[in-house]
């Protein structure tokens, strides 16, 4: 994902994705998740080809990108790990969750490790309330997260 | 004086005509279903407190201010997003509303800058009045933490807050002052319709971005302003306010850019200028404006600016300043000299239409009346004469159709030969507001310009036709709807001329008028020009709105009689919604011919041959007309070759730069002996002058000024003529110099002459005009509050006009040495000549004219984005810049005319309308090569330039 990609290649390649998707109704949403699953993030480089293509300003693409914070401006680690931050998580521990991590990974929320493994980041409930604290580690869903799990879960990310 | 106050009802008017009565703090109040409690409120004289509504743009609901309670419902909605309902009790002041409202003010002002002393918002600040108006005392949470507000907190950096961006030369922006209540983000999409800001990111972290975190600058702003009048903080602030301060008076006045008209308050402190703000009563802009007229002022106080006369013996000399009264005297006998000498009719004089109505009239009373002759003509010659006579001889009057309220009634719309979005930006928001509700669009233009396709407006048809066959393609339109039976019977049988009709549809549906068979000349293919025929004859209410791509042809006013054949035949006239538009350049162009400017017609469009009316004005000003009709302007320079013209006397007109072939005018202009420039700047023209009498900005005079849509607005004077005259005296006194016993004391009395005089504006006076804001001509008996809309029940003609259209292709043709088609227009930030727009930080945005060439077409030559090129025709060739683009199509090239060392006109040819000599400056057959540099013209004529522009006595200006 750290290959350099020319400017040209990201619009012709964006040029495909939004194709294929224009025809949804509100297409905005599925092209930025085809986009970031592509590159990896969501080029700047791109927000004006978006406009252009669903006849928007290159403003209103903006808003919609920065407004999700599921969207990434840059790559991230080759795993992603969220934790859940919500209310419910917290009532059952996940502050020591989320302590824990970052003392396993030696970074903070947002950050990526220096081996490129794990980018560590927030997210505020994923719906998973019963099975409190909950973890997303690369779009699978854990519950019940405790310190073991989570280290079974950046040891093998880290092979 | 104070300043002009303006009421913010918080959210829009409803047009619903049905009516509901309801109870706010017990009273009874009875507003149009639909309205806002909000509005309801403000409308019986009852603020409720609020941040994020405003009535320019709809209700958002996001500030939590404006909270309200309703007896029998629960909780406390907004009045803003809550509509009126009948027999509803409401209540704006509770305690418990108190106490929310306290409760979020206190939120607000937590993240916010105590500034305000030293804020140039201080005192025009409804965050600071709402914190006054719920009683804030106190802010509980400290200023501590997290904040938008400290460049550093805790020594260390504060990654949330935001310098202020200054990259727009007119105002600010100033994050750390955002409460994000999105007013600008609102004005921008609905007011404007160009969607350059946007809230990026959530929760607090929110700000406002401009394009995807750009500067102000770089983004897709158009900088028209409507966010910085929607700020209700100093977040966006104009840079005059934070220089000045806060104006203390105001006055409503008009601009004087472009033909659309807005209406402003000029906010004053003393005689000083702090900024334009567009008044929302206004009727022409509802409360817009542009770059132009909003910021684009500076030029009244430019360093440029010639404040005293000037006389010089010949052109090579330097000027002399000199006083008025010498200037005058020597004026009216070089005047009197060359008549003598020469006969009467070798001098005359050009009407200006930056100039007022009262200006205008005058000008060509002191030639009609003062020189004796006919020889009066006005930039219009170059520009919308077509329009005149075209229109004149379909519907009986030489104007457009509508008001411009009249787009919001529409449902497809054909602009041909016009770019709204750049010419008449005000104009062009109002209709791209109608386009996202829903309208269709045809676009007939050689070039794809931003309103066919730019965020969220799409044209459903774009004809790209080749520049010189609009004609073809007009009349192709109508072989659709003729031909497939799509036209209005029953309009045409009860307001038109059957048997011209008949003759009519005949013509156009003769097989060469059909898309198939023009297609090969025109370039539009042939099912694009069936389809657009097709909406535009079964789409609702269709209306036309037309530039000078349509009038500065060989047949413009062949191609104004097909628009207007276009309207009859799909019944498109006399209501709101439909109609023939004109969009005119000038401020006051409409009115200059109005005022009788041409040299056969005296004002009110009635020919200078007719007894009746020369009886009219003979009475008045005790003198004998000339019944011919005098020289256009083209003519008076051929004359001027030829040595029988020898004077002239040009207001507020820069022919040199604005008229075609400029070596023709050159020439003209170098055979006089006197030529008198009345103008603000020594302009390209004052080059080979010999009086240069000083003008006056709109904001130093009275009068009136005649929008496109036939709107007489005042004009007010805000601060006294820095020259010393306005320009109605300067006029006056060349007439007293002449030996005329006029004795106007105000501009007012010019317009009691006109009302006098001319049917049309028989109603009309000053005082009228403040008591009803603007009318629109004709204002009369007949018609007590002026005519919005025309041909309500019948053509002023009396039956409506179908004329035959024979496309004839123009002389000016491409061949292997001049194989492109050259077109030309204007942009946004400039305007015309650029006379004025060059004099103020509007350069930021276009520093020099580029000319836009195909990709295709640029291979071929060898050409890169950003060479200079030699831009060559057969009448002469300049260089500049290129922009490569696929904007225009191959084989088409496109120039702006807005910078003197260009010199455009140099191109053009002196090919014209066969019927009213408006040049051809849409077409011209060009090549197009590589250059290192400027042409032997443009090196001499900068020498020229600098020369002639030498006053004695003062050190040349360091350019």
């Amino acid at each position: 994902m750290n290959m350099h990609i020319s400017a040209g290649e990201f619009t012709a390649r964006s040029l495909s994705i939004i194709a294929s998707l224009k025809h949804l109704e509100g297409p905005m949403l599925p092209i930025l998740h085809a986009i970031q699953a592509e590159f990896g993030y969501v080029p700047d480089e791109v927000k004006q080809v978006i406009a252009t293509e669903l006849n928007l300003s290159r403003a209103e693409v903006h808003g919609v990108v920065t407004f999700y914070h599921e969207f990434r401006d840059h790559t991230a680690g080759r795993h992603v790990l969220k934790l859940c931050r919500a209310e419910a998580c917290q009532s059952m521990g996940s502050d020591h969750i989320a302590d824990r991590a970052r003392q396993v990974l030696g970074i903070d929320f947002h950050e990526t490790t220096l081996d490129g493994a794990v980018t560590l980041e927030p997210v505020y409930c994923l719906g998973l309330c019963a099975c409190a604290p909950a973890a997303m580690m690369d779009g699978e869903l854990y519950g019940r997260v405790d310190e073991q799990c989570l280290g079974d879960m950046v040891r093998e990310a880290r092979r | 004086m104070s300043l002009v106050h303006e009421i913010d009802y918080g959210t829009p008017a409803s047009k619903s005509t049905e009516t509901v009565t309801l109870t706010i703090d017990g009273r009874q109040i009875t507003v149009p279903a639909g309205t806002s409690i909000m509005r309801a409120s403000m409308e019986a004289g009852i603020q409720v407190p609020k941040l994020c509504a405003t009535d320019m743009v709809d209700a958002f609901g996001s500030c939590r201010l404006c909270l309200i309670e309703v007896e029998g419902r629960n909780g406390t909605p907004a009045s803003c997003t809550t509509p009126v309902a009948p027999g509803i009790v409401v209540h704006t002041q509770t305690e418990r509303l108190k106490q929310i409202r306290k409760g979020v003010m206190e939120l607000y002002i937590s993240d916010h800058p105590l500034d305000c002393l030293t804020c140039a918002a201080n005192g025009d600040c409804e965050l600071q009045d709402m914190a006054g108006a719920v009683g804030l005392r106190d802010v509980r949470y400290g200023y501590e933490g997290d904040n938008h507000v400290r460049a550093r907190s805790d020594g260390a950096i504060n990654a949330k807050w935001m310098p202020k961006d200054e990259s727009n030369p007119y105002f600010t922006y100033d994050p750390s002052k955002c409460i994000v209540c999105s007013r600008c983000v609102r004005a921008c999409e609905e007011v404007q319709g160009t969607f350059a800001l946007t809230i990026e990111g959530r929760g607090f972290e929110s700000r406002v971005s401009p394009g995807a975190h750009e500067h102000f600058l770089d983004s897709e702003c158009v900088s028209c302003g409507a966010c910085v009048q929607a700020c209700p903080t100093a977040t966006l602030t104009e840079k005059s306010v934070i220089a000045i301060g806060q104006p203390e008076h105001s006055t409503v006045t008009t601009c004087a850019y472009c033909g659309v008209g807005c209406s402003f308050k000029a906010e004053m402190r003393g005689e000083e200028l702090v900024r334009m703000v567009p008044w929302k009563d206004g009727q022409a802009n509802r409360g817009h404006s542009c770059v132009k007229g909003r910021f684009a002022y500076g030029y009244a106080s430019h360093k440029d600016r010639i404040l005293n006369p000037m006389i010089r013996e010949k052109i090579s000399d330097p000027w002399r300043e000199v006083t008025w009264e010498e200037a005058f005297g020597h004026v009216a006998s070089e005047f009197r000299r060359i008549q003598y000498q020469y006969g009467r009719e070798s001098i005359g004089g050009i009407t200006s239409s930056r100039c007022t109505n009262e200006e205008t009239f005058l000008v060509q009373k002191l030639i009609r009346a003062g020189f004796g002759n006919n020889n009066v003509d006005t930039c219009a010659r170059v520009c919308h004469s077509p329009t005149g006579y075209g229109l004149g001889q379909a519907f009986g009057t030489s104007a457009g159709t509508q008001n411009f309220d009249s787009v919001e009634h529409t449902d497809v719309v054909i602009i041909i030969g016009a770019n709204p979005t750049d010419g008449h930006p005000v104009f062009g928001s109002r209709l791209k507001k109608r386009l996202r509700q829903g309208a269709k669009l045809i676009v007939i233009d050689p070039r794809r310009t931003d309103i066919v396709r730019s965020a969220h407006v799409e044209a459903a048809f774009h004809l790209p036709l080749k520049p010189g066959t609009n004609v073809a393609v007009m009349t192709a339109l109508a072989h659709v709807i003729v031909t497939e039976g799509l036209f209005a019977e029953a309009f045409i049988r009860e307001r038109c001329d059957w048997s011209e009709f008949e003759d009519w549809a005949a013509f156009v549906s003769e097989d060469a008028h059909s898309p198939e068979a023009t297609e090969t000349y025109t370039g539009v293919p042939a099912d694009l020009l069936r389809g657009a025929a097709r909406l535009f004859a079964t789409g609702g209410n269709g209306s036309i709105y037309y530039g000078l791509g349509v009038t500065e042809h060989s047949q413009g006013s062949t191609t104004v009689m097909a628009i207007a054949n276009l309207a009859m035949v799909t019944g498109n006239l006399g209501r709101p919604g439909v109609g023939v538009n004109p969009l005119r350049g000038q401020n006051n162009v409409q009115g200059a011919c109005d005022m009788g400017s041409f040299p056969h017609e005296l004002p009110g469009y009635r020919h200078i041959s007719d007894d009746a009316t020369r009886e009219t004005f003979e009475k008045l000003w005790g003198v004998t007309l000339n019944n011919e009709p005098g020289l256009r302007i083209p003519n008076m320079l051929d004359a001027a070759v030829e040595g029988t013209f020898r004077g002239i006397y040009i207001q507020g007109e820069d022919i040199l730069q604005s008229d075609p072939d400029t070596k023709h005018v050159s020439a003209g202009l170098e055979a006089m002996e006197c030529v008198v420039v009345h103008d603000l700047f020594l302009n390209e023209t004052a080059n080979y002058a010999h009086v240069f009498l000083p003008g006056s900005t709109f904001l130093e005079k009275d009068g009136t000024f005649t929008n496109a849509e036939r709107r007489i607005n005042r004009v007010r004077k805000v601060m006294s003529p820095k020259n010393g005259l306005a320009d109605w005296e300067v006029t006056q006194k060349l007439a007293q110099a002449m030996g005329l016993p006029w004795n106007y004391t105000h501009p007012s009395q010019v317009m009691d002459e006109i009302a006098a005089t001319t049917p049309s504006f028989a109603k009309v006076s000053y005082n009228y005009l403040e008591r009803m804001g603007s009318v629109q001509w004709p204002c009369n008996e007949a018609h007590p509050l002026g005519s919005p809309i025309m041909h309500v029940d019948g053509f002023v003609r009396g039956k409506g006009k179908f004329i035959r259209t024979e496309y004839v292709a123009t002389d000016e043709r491409t061949g292997p040495r001049f194989p492109l088609l050259l077109t030309t227009g204007r942009i946004l930030s400039q305007y015309n000549v650029g006379a004025q727009t060059r004099r103020t930080d509007n350069v930021v945005w276009h520093a020099e004219d580029r000319l836009e060439i195909h990709p295709h077409d640029a291979e071929q030559r060898g050409i890169k984005d950003g060479d200079w090129i030699k831009l060559a025709s057969r009448a002469g060739d300049t260089t500049l810049r290129t922009l490569i683009t696929d904007r225009v199509a191959p084989g088409v090239v496109y120039t702006t005319f807005h910078h003197p060392d260009t010199q455009a006109n140099v191109i053009t040819t002196d090919y014209s309308d066969w019927a009213t000599n408006c040049p051809e400056y849409k077409v011209t057959a060009v090549q197009v090569s590589p250059s290192n540099g400027p042409t032997e013209w443009q090196q001499d004529y900068g020498d020229l330039s600098r020369r002639s522009r030498r006053i004695a006595g003062r050190m040349e200006a360091a350019e």
